[in-house]
């Protein structure tokens, strides 16, 4: 099952409303056993990134084991700014270090926060956006940005008079800057993918395990 | 469609904007007694429906946002609008903003965590300014919106002044001024009420629109006074506005989201149709 953690940031709740209403099985929790179960994790979250940092403490380093054993995980908003290595929100804060690179702010001379539904491109063979169709519309509400240093990470762009990047993949590692949450129909449908990217794993390490013996 | 979005993007005419980031329609919910209600100049309230249905409604039909307003915002409703925002998220996968009597930050966790995107605050901002930075320092400030309920000012010719209490007590501060300083301060977008034109359906207020969105640099939603699809055109074009705000003119049924964002799109507003 997936498991969306629940590290008292806000809006965690939505994500499992999200999963819900699609049908897909996932739970909120920060109990380290029930994490160390899960088919795969989303980190979700609206928070500034220290104070979201500091409010998932331990469970850092649990995180970052299960997603460097190959088991899928979704960083959204906040909780896909933590998957780089440092922040400059209010003060310099350390990420989990997942994907290299930084996240710094907007850069001035638009408003900001980038705030609403922006347009984004997105590649036709990824997994996490099969079935979407080469642009669609999501839901964005930041003031910081990553700057990915991986170039290899950066799955999807969207255009805020520079090039933002909306979406990173790092092998089994996934993050989105925009809320699929809270994206409607396309959103969902982003969850969906995810859900089924779990689901391809574990049937596949099941199979593998199957033939180990 | 979005080839015509393309080709328009850099033809709207004085928006602080040339790329494609959608202007939206927020239908407001103003919520008393768990019914949504909608006023005249904050008075003369008329029942427009259950809160969390249409909600729902708005969010299946391509609303970009929602705000729900408590405007009972007693100590009483306080939990009442705790469950309304659990019951809402449960059905809603748009963001939505939850204001009215918020006091605290940890009343605002309260909220975001039961399903909220945004919260905002009014009344107590004016208080404590302090609760602006206090909040965006915990949430960032893209939670964090500052409600001003604006009234143009008898003495100051040009000016608005800031009114607190839903709009019963008029303060000195000026709104433009407050504008400024919450945005220092941590104020992540501003919900912009004129109480002039509230309710009036003649159009909203662009010269206080335009003063505010000229002063700050995040984002405006105009409020009050729509009554047809040009005042929405306007706000955006003449007021600056980044987003409009509705209730009226879309509860009773005169125009649909979809109405709305065709009349814009045809206009050149980059919308998400």
């Amino acid at each position: 099952m997936i498991v969306v953690i629940d590290y008292n940031v806000g809006n965690v709740k939505s994500v499992c409303n999200a999963f819900r209403h699609i049908g897909c099985e996932s739970v909120l929790s920060r109990d380290p056993k029930t994490i160390e179960q899960a088919s795969g994790l989303v980190l979700p979250g609206v928070a500034a990134f220290g104070f979201a940092v500091n409010a998932l403490g331990s469970l850092a380093e649990l995180v970052k084991e299960i997603a460097l054993s190959g088991r899928p995980l979704l960083g959204i908003c906040v909780g896909y700014q933590m998957l780089f290595e440092t922040s400059s929100e209010y003060g310099r804060h350390k990420g989990l270090g997942l994907i290299t690179g930084d996240v710094v702010p907007i850069p001035p001379g638009r408003v900001i926060p980038h705030m609403g539904w922006n347009l984004v491109e997105l590649p036709e063979d990824m997994d996490l956006f099969a079935g979407l169709g080469g642009e669609k519309h999501f839901y964005f509400a930041h003031s910081f940005c990553a700057e990915p240093s991986d170039e290899m990470a950066k799955i999807a762009y969207t255009d805020y008079g520079f090039e933002l990047v909306a979406s990173v993949q790092k092998d089994n590692i996934y993050g989105t800057q925009f809320h699929p949450e809270k994206s409607g129909k396309s959103g969902l449908k982003v969850l969906q993918n995810f859900y089924n990217i779990c689901e391809n794993f574990n049937s596949g390490s099941r199979y593998l395990d199957a033939h180990r013996e | 469609m979005l080839i015509e979005n393309r080709l328009t993007k850099y033809d709207i005419p004085n928006t602080k904007y040339d790329f494609m980031l959608t202007r939206r329609i927020i239908p407001c919910l103003d919520v008393k007694d768990n019914r949504v209600v909608k006023g005249v100049n904050f008075l003369n309230l008329r029942d427009a429906g259950d809160p969390v249905e249409l909600g729902a409604r708005y969010s299946d039909t391509g609303a970009d946002e929602l705000v729900f307003l408590d405007i009972t915002a007693t100590i009483r409703s306080r939990k009442t609008i705790v469950e309304l925002v659990e019951k809402v998220a449960a059905n809603v996968f748009i963001p939505f903003t939850v204001g009215g009597g918020i006091q605290s930050v940890e009343q605002m966790d309260e909220l975001l965590r039961s399903g909220a995107e945004k919260v905002s605050v009014n009344t107590a901002a004016v208080d404590n300014p302090e609760l602006l930075a206090e909040a965006a320092q915990r949430f960032g400030n893209q939670c964090v919106v500052l409600a001003i309920d604006a009234r143009r000012s008898k003495e100051r010719k040009g000016r608005w002044q800031v009114c607190v209490k839903a709009g019963t007590e008029p303060t000195d501060i000026d709104v433009v001024q407050w504008a400024v300083k919450a945005e220092k301060l941590g104020a992540g977008e501003i919900l912009l009420t004129s109480m002039d034109a509230d309710g009036t359906k003649a159009g909203y207020d662009n010269e206080l629109n335009k003063a505010v969105t000229d002063a700050v640099n995040i984002p405006v939603i105009a409020s009050g006074g729509a009554g047809n699809l040009d005042h929405l055109y306007d706000a955006i074009v003449d007021g600056g506005a980044d987003a409009v705000l509705m209730a009226s003119i879309t509860h009773f049924g005169n125009y649909t989201i979809t109405q709305m964002k065709q009349y814009l799109r045809d206009k050149g507003i980059p919308v998400n149709l």
